[in-house]
């Protein structure tokens, strides 16, 4: 009798199973992806164009998802540039539905509609489809010098090397901006960078002001030089689009005030932001404490 | 979309390879700016905000003059006249055209210079803001010294 109970349960369960996997292969859709063409690589004048694929999506398909499956079904051509899947490496930036975003990153159920356009990023130059030239954006990058310049640091005897004190206030004037992955999403959305090809972008002041907050770096006074010229930080009309385009939470906008108003002169308010942030779940250990102590006499 | 085809045909060839090269052309532009102008873009920036904050008190002041007697006589003649010769007033009136015109002249230089982002057209848009700068300032000075009287002849 209970083998017979057993096996009743073990029936019951399968036909469970068996209407959830119906229910899933019906509530299962599909949606029309609308893909940007273009090969200005080859031919500098091709005129773009867009193709549409019908594309099977589930709750939980992003738009990267929906072009992997057009690429592996349906065109093999189409190009993507995309790497970790998990909105990391910055590579699968492109305008989806009018919005420059990351394209592993946006579910296709956020965006409540059944036509998805995907288009490659504004301010970009076209290489094919939906991959841009990110050259100019790198060398903007590249010009704010992006790295700690200590010549303290330069210490021939290594016996001498110590450690680079920082406090929770010093980190928090900059670690939203170290943030970055450098995905062009804020470069595409800024109106001044659309006019001004000279012009930083938001990425590159944002970093600017990263290494001029960072307490390690000595050399501040020539990053500014880089930025305060005719087409550098002053030509930002602080629409704020980068902020609201930003995958990864930064504010390039805030950024670049700060380091404008560094500029001008009168702004001390990265302190006050640095005073902001919640450290209230940071608790430190007396040992810990000790062993700031110890550091510091050090 | 005709936009952005149009920086596949003109920006792509420039930056993807010549970056060094319009690197050193920037670096010419601030050397040649920096020998005409002396002044950095932070501090024409400053001097523009300063000019603004302060042409707008002053235009306060300049509009609020026109209440201390009936509106429609504050604009005849005689009255504006009268106006001109007092001193006070022609400094005040100088010192709007002074401001208004560095403000606005540096802020057409700023929309200008978004238009294109030539070294011609950088040195162009430069010189020519501050000729008609200067100009406005003169010819507007040359009003008011008239209107007050100091004027010989």
């Amino acid at each position: 009798m209970k083998i017979f109970k057993k096996d009743k349960r073990r029936e019951i369960k399968s036909e469970e199973a068996i209407e959830i996997s119906n229910t899933t292969e019906n509530t299962q859709s599909s949606v029309k992806l609308r893909v940007f063409r273009i090969n200005a690589i080859q031919d500098p004048k091709d005129v773009h164009h867009f193709d549409e694929f019908q594309v099977p999506v589930k709750r939980w398909t992003t738009v990267l998802d929906a072009l992997l499956d057009a690429k592996s079904y349906q065109d093999s051509s189409i190009g993507i540039r995309y790497s970790c899947r998990m909105a990391s490496c910055g590579s699968c930036g492109m305008k989806i539905n009018g919005i420059p975003r990351l394209a592993c990153y946006t579910k296709i159920s956020e965006l409540s509609t059944n036509t998805i356009t995907c288009e490659p990023l504004p301010n970009f130059p076209y290489i094919r489809d939906l991959v841009t030239d990110f050259s100019q954006f790198f060398n903007h990058h590249r010009s704010v010098m992006p790295y700690i310049q200590n010549k303290k640091a330069d210490i021939p005897d290594v016996n001498e090397l110590t450690e680079y004190e920082q406090t929770p206030e010093d980190l928090d004037k900059f670690l939203q901006f170290s943030y970055c992955i450098k995905c062009g999403l804020c470069y595409s959305a800024c109106p001044t960078v659309a006019t001004d090809l000279k012009f930083p972008g938001p990425q590159a002041l944002s970093q600017a002001y990263r290494y001029f907050a960072d307490s390690r770096d000595t050399d501040k006074s020539n990053r500014l030089k880089v930025i305060d010229t005719s087409h550098g930080i002053s030509r930002c009309h602080f629409a704020g689009s980068c902020s609201n385009v930003c995958p990864k939470g930064v504010d390039p906008a805030l950024g670049i005030q700060l380091l404008r108003s560094h500029l001008l002169g009168f702004s001390n308010s990265e302190k006050k932001i640095a005073k902001l942030q919640d450290r209230s779940s940071t608790s430190y250990t007396s040992e810990e404490e000790g062993e700031g102590e110890n550091l510091q006499k050090r | 979309m005709g936009q952005m085809f149009f920086l596949v045909e003109s920006e792509y060839k420039v930056t993807s390879s010549d970056f060094k090269n319009n690197s050193n052309k920037s670096k010419q532009t601030t050397r040649w700016f920096s020998n005409i102008t002396l002044l950095r873009e932070s501090q024409i920036m400053k001097i523009h905000y300063i000019t603004g904050v302060c042409a707008l008190f002053v235009v306060a002041i300049h509009i609020l003059m026109r209440l201390i007697m009936p509106f429609n006589m504050s604009l005849e003649f005689e009255n504006v006249i009268l106006n001109y010769k007092n001193i006070f007033y022609a400094l005040l009136l100088e010192s709007i055209l002074v401001l208004i015109a560095i403000h606005g002249f540096n802020g057409l230089r700023v929309i200008l210079l978004e238009i294109r982002q030539t070294l011609i057209w950088e040195r162009a848009v430069n010189i020519l803001v501050i000729i008609a700068m200067i100009g406005i300032i003169a010819y507007g000075t040359r009003t008011i010294i008239i209107a007050n009287g100091f004027s010989v002849g």
